[in-house]
């Protein structure tokens, strides 16, 4: 998926995104044309307060949801152009997503939920069982394979979903308020595992919050106000390319 | 994908038990509800349909009086004599055979058992009348109807109440008061329409019995008369009302003193009670797989949301369409299938403990087997897999956000 020329593009490039919502008088724009690129290896955040439109940039970003218009290039491939079945592969081998609600599946083990996009990636069984038990180690949640959600406290069922999200490598690491239904202490331990997967294992993050002590961990600050990017501050280095 | 997608609706059916269950159950009672409905049904009425051709074939019976049932008026009439007997058979042709029949409840005694039975008596002509066949035996020879010689025929069951296990042929039963040979033995024919016994029966020449057992030689209480084949029933019955008004000097306002009836009509009526008796059950049992199928419905749309939202999980972790379509797919025909299977089983069980209970016959039906099961089993499909298909192809952020 890299250009011949030598020079890579970046690994995500929007151009001029907007975003509309509902028609006539409900009409409602959270994107007024958005220009942002993020290289392989960052960690950035993007903050704003409520209706800035920070969200609806992730789920953009994580083919969850299609611009209004503007275009949206995924390592130089134009995003609009792929077909719903191809915009699902893209999810499936290249994105992780962790969403505020957890999103784990009711009634299903933390490791059968971890081992879902192994499912549909068609690994074997015995590969599934490896990679959702290694994945589930490094988000330091041994010996709980076999709890439901319900049986899970919060900040563990967010780890699970970072372990979903990481079983397969995936390119980049999409969060959205990830810390958001936690409370301090588990929060400051997700983000530490959130660094550790970027800087050890040069995973790409963009991760979506609107708490300043969770920002700092990344190594780039993105304002959204009002559909628009108002500021874009660099922190620390992206960690080197893996 | 298609293992996988087997994979992941089994385990989906078995994480959801609770509502698996109760869509199995819908399934499970309308299917069995409507078979066994229909099926009974079609066992009454070939029941009766069996009976009617046991009555003997185009039945007329004779008797004093103006009317049946309740309040029925015999005393001032007179009952009949051998003499009709012998008009009846010349003066109208389309009668194959006219049985005079007198007939008295008695205990009979063979042995160290005794029964009690009821004795008609009555001359050959009654096997025709009545559509009897022998077993084993003969017929009354002419001799011995001329002579009412103490000699017998008797039913299925009073051979198997005073003979259990031996031939009664050639031995005596004594009969009230006197000892009666053993001649004949009737085919068995079950039980009749009212549900009474119908080989609980003995049969002996029609003076014997006058003489020993009604006191009455002359007399005759009813007479069984049997239609050629093809002959209409209506303008026979019109011939045999003058005849006997003719016979019994009836004035031209005189009512009736008899009454002649048409047993093949009242079979009808009642094999046409029973056949309206199947509609409404056929009908009960079609509201219940209605609402066996309303109770899936809901069940399915009742957890929508909740799956709604599973398959934006699948589809934002990188499931196809497709493989998700395919799954709830899996899933509702799975349940549809089993539901359908285990209601078919139980409505058979039921069938043949039923039917066994009642004495009715047991009839397979596959139409309505493949008529309940579809049924059931596309409302399962169809509200398994309609909502999905919807929320399949939502964004997922929208199938994620459902509530």
């Amino acid at each position: 998926m890299s250009s011949g020329n030598g020079a890579a593009p970046p690994l995500i490039q929007f151009r001029r995104i907007t975003k509309t919502y509902g028609q006539g008088q409900a009409e409602f724009q959270a994107l007024r044309g958005v220009d942002l690129e993020i290289a392989e290896g960052d960690f950035v955040a993007v903050m704003g307060p409520s209706g800035s439109g920070k969200s609806t940039v992730m789920n953009i970003l994580g083919c969850l949801d299609s611009p209004s218009s503007g275009d949206y290039l995924f390592q130089g491939v134009p995003v609009q152009d792929l077909s719903r079945n191809q915009r699902a592969l893209l999810r499936r081998h290249y994105l992780g997503f962790v969403f505020q609600g957890f999103n784990l599946l009711a009634r299903t083990s933390a490791q059968e939920n971890v081992e879902l996009p192994l499912l549909y990636r068609g690994e074997s069984p015995e590969a599934r069982h490896r990679a959702s038990r290694e994945a589930l180690a490094r988000v330091g949640l041994n010996g709980w394979e076999h709890h439901t959600p319900a049986e899970l406290s919060g900040g563990q069922q967010q780890r699970v979903a970072i372990a979903r999200a990481i079983v397969t490598n995936p390119l980049v690491l999409l969060a959205d308020e990830p810390t958001g239904n936690l409370d301090s202490q588990r929060s400051h331990e997700i983000m530490e595992l959130l660094v550790r997967l970027n800087r050890e294992q040069g995973i790409t993050i963009a991760m979506v919050t609107h708490e300043p002590d969770m920002a700092a961990y990344a190594s780039r600050i993105v304002h959204f106000v009002d559909g628009r990017v108002a500021s874009d501050e660099r922190t620390a280095e992206p960690a080197p390319c893996s | 994908m298609f293992l996988n997608a087997i994979l992941l609706a089994l385990r989906e059916i078995r994480r959801n038990l609770m509502r698996s269950f109760l869509t199995v159950l819908g399934i499970v009672i309308g299917v069995a509800a409507v078979i066994t409905m229909v099926t009974l049904g079609n066992g009454a009425t070939r029941m009766v349909a069996e009976q009617i051709s046991s009555l003997g074939s185009n039945l007329l019976i004779l008797r004093p009086g103006q009317r049946l049932g309740p309040g029925r008026d015999s005393a001032g009439a007179p009952n009949f004599r051998a003499a009709d007997v012998e008009a009846l058979l010349t003066q109208v042709p389309s009668l194959k055979a006219v049985a005079p029949v007198v007939s008295s409840t008695v205990t009979l005694v063979a042995g160290a058992e005794n029964w009690s039975s009821s004795v008609t008596g009555s001359t050959n002509a009654y096997f025709v009348a009545g559509n009897w066949k022998l077993a084993a035996g003969r017929q009354f020879s002419d001799e011995e109807m001329r002579a009412g010689k103490a000699v017998c025929v008797i039913g299925n069951t009073v051979k198997q109440k005073l003979f259990a296990g031996q031939s009664p042929l050639g031995n005596a039963v004594r009969v009230k008061n006197f000892s009666c040979e053993i001649v004949g033995i009737l085919a068995s024919k079950g039980q009749g329409a009212m549900g009474m016994d119908q080989d609980d029966v003995v049969l002996m020449p029609l003076v014997t019995a006058q003489r020993r057992l009604t006191g009455k030689t002359q007399d005759v209480s009813t007479l069984m008369l049997s239609l050629k084949d093809g002959a209409s029933s209506p303008r026979v019955m019109e011939q045999i009302r003058q005849l006997m008004r003719e016979r019994r000097k009836l004035a031209e306002n005189d009512d009736d003193n008899f009454n002649l009836m048409d047993t093949k009509q009242i079979a009808e009526a009642l094999s046409g009670t029973i056949g309206t008796m199947t509609t409404l059950l056929g009908a009960v049992a079609a509201v219940s797989l209605l609402v066996g199928g309303i109770g899936i419905m809901n069940i399915m749309l009742v957890s929508v949301t909740e799956r709604t939202r599973e398959i934006g999980i699948r589809l934002a972790i990188g499931a196809l369409e497709n493989e998700v379509l395919l799954q709830f797919l899996i899933e509702a025909v799975a349940l549809s299938a089993f539901g359908g299977l285990v209601g078919i089983i139980l409505a058979l069980l039921a069938c043949l403990g039923l039917s066994a209970l009642m004495g009715m016959p047991f009839l397979f039906n596959p139409g309505i087997n493949l008529l309940a099961f579809g049924f059931s089993a596309a409302i399962g499909v169809i509200f398994g897999y309609v909502p999905a298909r919807r929320a399949a192809g939502l964004d997922p952020i929208e199938a994620l956000r459902h509530e």
